[in-house]
């Protein structure tokens, strides 16, 4: 403590704290960006009675026996599909921990088989979007400036121009979508989950819908500038330019003047 | 921290100081050498710190045109880009860094420190030279006949001549400004009666059945795309954003029931603040959002402000459904969208 007390007056202590806050505040972004991967959802193999038990015994709480949902609780599931079910669950959105104003993605609760009969289950009570097959959201099939041109117009506001995510309203954001596989966004924009609107396949085609997962695609090759800080926007990148640019001009500046000894 | 640091209060004279008195701190009373002036090995030392530092500069050089030599002319793979980019600046910043550096601790250890005082010279020139100068001008006007009462013409024109010359520059300056004095082009937009709701960007026009519930659709009118002159503008001012909400959330204002269509329901997408594309929509809670500052309209409750900075809801755009299944403007917006202006209600 008393070499801490003695040494806090050093000339170097407000760079070295300076550089405490800013590693402090890359990491804590880094861990706020991190998105797990996951589960690649196959065809439909129907097995409606497993799946059934497993909304009983993990769903039902909240949106009810047979799925009705509640009021001011927990949405309906009859019609929603197998692609909203495949996109709730496989990012692990649902089940959902706690109530906030948004369900995060979290570690996987189920296996690719538990995903696949739930998701049975919930398509058998109603017709729904299904689960894309594999052809449809090949990256590589895309045409990545068309999709550009999209994501533009219908994604950029929320999501930011290169998928890095943004704030909402009230405690929501639209998520990072650089870590989400080309399946759940299919599925996101067909099934418009939570906050997001729904984009069907009039508005955004399917071959649209590809072009824009070839898009966000090319935007994990990394950005041709350097150090991306996060690329959650002007905020990160402004406190590194004020705090380190400013910080290292005073710091020189003092440098200059003071006597050599 | 060390003693190497000496405060200059320290070394200044003077420290008497009388109640509510500032005393003149002056001058250090005598030169305090640094170490390498009496140290010859502190000295070789700074030498060898300054040096070191145009060797750094020296290397930062290389560095930069290594990166630059070796970069993939292409610009295909990324991440050589990535590689070049960095390498270059870092390269550029040591370059320059090192040889300021080096310059400043040269100047700081080296050079001489002795404090050094140069007066000033008066202002003011010598009563001769100034009588010199009152006698050239009273010459000089002389010989031209200003002052004197002859030569009026020449007086006159050069007057006028120099009056008018900004007209040259002010002119043209004040004639841009006025495309943008005709207000009545911000009251005005391209939908009319029966144009038809079209995709942003490719203008395809959109069915009501189309549009379930829950989707957004980013809207250009029919025929802006083939518009020679102008687009942008037009643009600007015609995009309107379309949501389906399930009817029964849908809070139809008075005096306005027939402008939605089973819950689809037009809005600006121009921001009544200061005139930003507001699309960030949450399906859930029926929000707009404007990611400039945070308006938030409710689009549930014709559009009105919830939160932030915006005065007035955004401007709806009236819809019908036309015999082919289309969605089509009933008319223009009837309000001026966008930002408040002065005549915006004349």
């Amino acid at each position: 403590m008393r070499r801490l007390s003695l040494t806090r007056y050093h000339r170097a202590a407000p760079l070295v704290l300076l550089f405490v806050l800013l590693a402090g505040i890359t990491t804590a972004a880094s861990f706020v960006q991190a998105q797990p991967a996951n589960a690649e959802a196959a065809a439909t193999v129907t097995d409606i009675s497993e799946g059934s038990k497993l909304f009983a015994a993990n769903c039902a709480t909240c949106h009810g026996l047979s799925a009705q949902g509640q009021d001011g609780v927990a949405p309906s599931l009859v019609g929603v599909g197998a692609a909203a079910v495949d996109f709730q669950v496989g990012t692990g959105r649902m089940p959902m921990q706690a109530s906030g104003p948004q369900a995060p993605s979290k570690p996987v609760q189920f296996n690719d088989e538990q995903t696949q009969q739930l998701a049975a289950y919930v398509a058998s009570l109603g017709a729904g979007p299904s689960v894309p097959d594999a052809a449809a959201v090949d990256p590589a099939k895309g045409d990545a400036s068309h999709g550009m041109e999209l994501f533009r117009t219908n994604c950029a506001m929320c999501h930011g121009s290169v998928g890095g995510g943004g704030a909402l309203s009230q405690g929501k954001y639209a998520p990072s979508l650089m870590e989400t596989t080309p399946t759940h966004i299919y599925e996101a924009m067909l099934v418009g989950p939570q906050s997001m609107p729904v984009f069907n396949n009039a508005n955004i085609t399917p071959e649209d819908k590809r072009d824009i997962i070839s898009f966000l695609d090319e935007q994990r090759n990394g950005a041709a500038g350097g150090l991306s800080l996060g690329t959650i926007g002007p905020v990160a990148e402004g406190l590194w330019a004020w705090l380190l640019g400013m910080g290292l001009i005073v710091g020189f500046t003092v440098w200059i003047g003071v006597r050599s000894s | 921290m060390s003693t190497d640091n000496g405060s200059i209060a320290s070394e200044t004279h003077g420290s008497g100081v009388a109640d509510g008195e500032f005393v003149d701190p002056g001058v250090p009373a005598a030169h305090r050498p640094r170490r390498a002036d009496v140290d010859p090995k502190a000295a070789r030392k700074a030498e060898v710190q300054v040096a070191a530092m145009f060797g750094v500069s020296i290397l930062g050089t290389v560095l930069a045109i290594y990166g630059y030599v070796t970069s993939d002319a292409s610009g295909d793979d990324l991440a050589a880009v990535q590689r070049t980019t960095m390498l270059m600046g870092i390269g550029i910043c040591l370059a320059m860094l090192g040889v300021g550096v080096g310059a400043i601790h040269w100047a700081k250890t080296l050079m001489r420190d002795h404090d050094m005082v140069e007066e000033r010279h008066a202002l003011r020139s010598s009563d001769e030279a100034r009588a010199g100068a009152i006698e050239k001008l009273k010459d000089g006007a002389t010989d031209s006949g200003v002052g004197v009462g002859r030569r009026g013409l020449l007086k006159g024109s050069v007057l006028a001549a120099l009056l008018i010359a900004p007209l040259s520059v002010l002119v043209p300056a004040v004639g841009n400004l006025g495309g943008d004095w005709n207000v009545s082009n911000f009251k005005h937009t391209m939908w009319r009666k029966g144009t038809r709701l079209t995709k942003d960007p490719d203008g395809t026009p959109i069915k009501a059945s189309d549009v379930t519930i829950g989707s957004v659709f980013h809207v250009i009118p029919e025929g802006l795309n083939e518009l020679e002159h102008g687009k942008i503008e037009e643009k600007a001012k015609a995009v309107v954003l379309l949501v389906r909400l399930d009817p029964r959330d849908l809070n139809i204002q008075p005096g306005r029931e027939d402008w939605s269509f089973d819950g689809i329901i037009a809005y600006s997408k121009i921001c009544t603040h200061v005139g930003c594309p507001v699309a960030l929509y949450e399906q859930q809670t029926h929000h707009l959002l404007c990611p400039c500052h945070q308006s938030t309209f409710d689009v549930a409750n014709g559009a009105k402000v919830i939160f932030g900075p915006a005065k007035r809801p955004l401007p709806q755009l009236p819809i019908m459904v036309d015999d082919e299944g289309y969605i089509v403007a009933k008319d223009d917006f009837n309000e001026p969208i966008g930002p408040s202006f002065w005549e915006r209600l004349k």
